[in-house]
C-alpha cells in the first residue's frame, strides 16, 4: 500500500464497493467531508466516484483506499493534524 | 515531467486487476493500434499487471513507458502528466472508481473498457462522461476487441 502502510491504520470495511464505502461514511460519522477524486489524504490520493465522502471522529479521520485487485478498503487513522486540516476544509 | 514526444498525441492505458485474462491480450492490441495510428500509449497498473505486459513484450515491441498506478494518478493530479486519451480497463467496481477518476483529474476523452463475466453489472454504474466500450469477454478477447474496432479510438 505504499505510504499507507507506514500509517497506523484500522480496517473499518475491506472489498466493498466504492458505493458501500460512501453510505458508510454517511451513515456512521456525524462529521465528514465531500471531495473530489485525486484529492490528498495524507500522502494518499484517493480515487471514486465523485463526491467522495471522507469522514472524521474526532481526532480520527476515516477514508477510502482503492486497489484494482480488492476493491475499496475503508480506512481509519488517528491524526490531529490532519483531521484539523480536513475539518478547516468544511468552513 | 515532460509527455514521451513533443508534440505527438498520446494515450494512458490504465490497467485493472490482471486477474481477468482479456486485459493483458487488449492492452497489447490497443498499443499496437495506437503507436500504428502515431499516437504514444503509456501504461498505468499495479505491479502484476504490468509485469504481465513487461514479460509478454521482452523486445518492447508494443509497450513503452509503463508507470505504477498510483504514481499515475498523483501525476496526473499535480498537473505533470497529460494525455490525449485515456483507456480505462474495467471488471469490477474499483475499476469504476478508477475511471470516474480518470475523467474528474484528466482533459483525455476517456474510454471505459468492460469485460468481464459480469460487465454489464459493472457498466451500469458508469455515470459520468465517457466513451462505453463493453463487452462479455473474459478469457476470449475477440468480443472486446470487437467492440473496440467498432469504435476506433485511434481513427477520432
Amino acid at each position: 500500500m505504499g505510504c499507507v502502510e507506514s500509517m497506523n491504520y484500522e480496517i473499518v470495511l475491506r472489498d466493498a464497493t466504492f458505493k458501500e464505502s460512501r453510505d458508510y461514511i454517511r451513515g456512521h460519522f456525524r462529521e465528514s467531508i465531500d471531495v473530489q477524486p485525486g484529492f490528498k489524504v495524507f500522502d494518499v490520493h484517493v480515487i471514486g466516484l465523485p463526491p467522495i465522502a471522507i469522514g472524521l471522529d474526532g481526532d480520527f479521520v476515516i477514508f477510502p483506499y482503492t486497489k484494482p485487485c480488492h476493491g475499496t478498503f475503508l480506512l481509519r487513522v488517528e491524526d490531529k493534524a490532519e483531521a484539523a486540516r480536513l475539518r478547516a476544509l468544511k468552513k | 515531467m515532460a509527455d514521451p514526444v513533443a508534440g505527438a498525441k498520446t494515450a494512458l492505458l490504465v490497467l485493472g486487476c490482471p486477474q481477468v485474462p482479456v486485459q493483458t491480450s487488449i492492452a497489447l492490441y490497443l498499443m499496437n493500434r495506437l503507436k500504428k495510428a502515431g499516437i504514444t500509449p503509456v501504461v498505468a497498473g499495479n505491479k502484476a499487471a504490468n509485469t504481465l505486459l513487461v514479460v509478454a513484450d521482452q523486445e518492447r515491441h508494443y509497450l513503452g513507458e509503463v508507470l505504477d498506478l498510483d504514481r499515475a494518478v498523483g501525476l496526473i493530479t499535480d498537473k505533470k502528466r497529460t494525455f490525449d486519451l485515456c483507456f480505462v480497463f474495467i471488471h469490477n467496481d474499483a475499476g469504476v472508481s478508477y475511471a470516474a477518476t480518470m475523467g474528474a483529474i484528466t482533459n483525455a476523452r476517456l474510454y471505459a473498457l468492460v469485460y468481464g463475466e459480469h460487465y454489464e453489472e459493472q457498466e451500469k454504474k458508469i455515470d459520468f462522461p465517457c466513451t462505453v466500450v463493453a463487452a462479455k469477454a473474459v478469457h476470449n478477447p475477440l468480443p472486446l476487441k470487437k467492440a473496440i474496432d467498432e469504435v476506433a479510438p485511434w481513427a477520432a
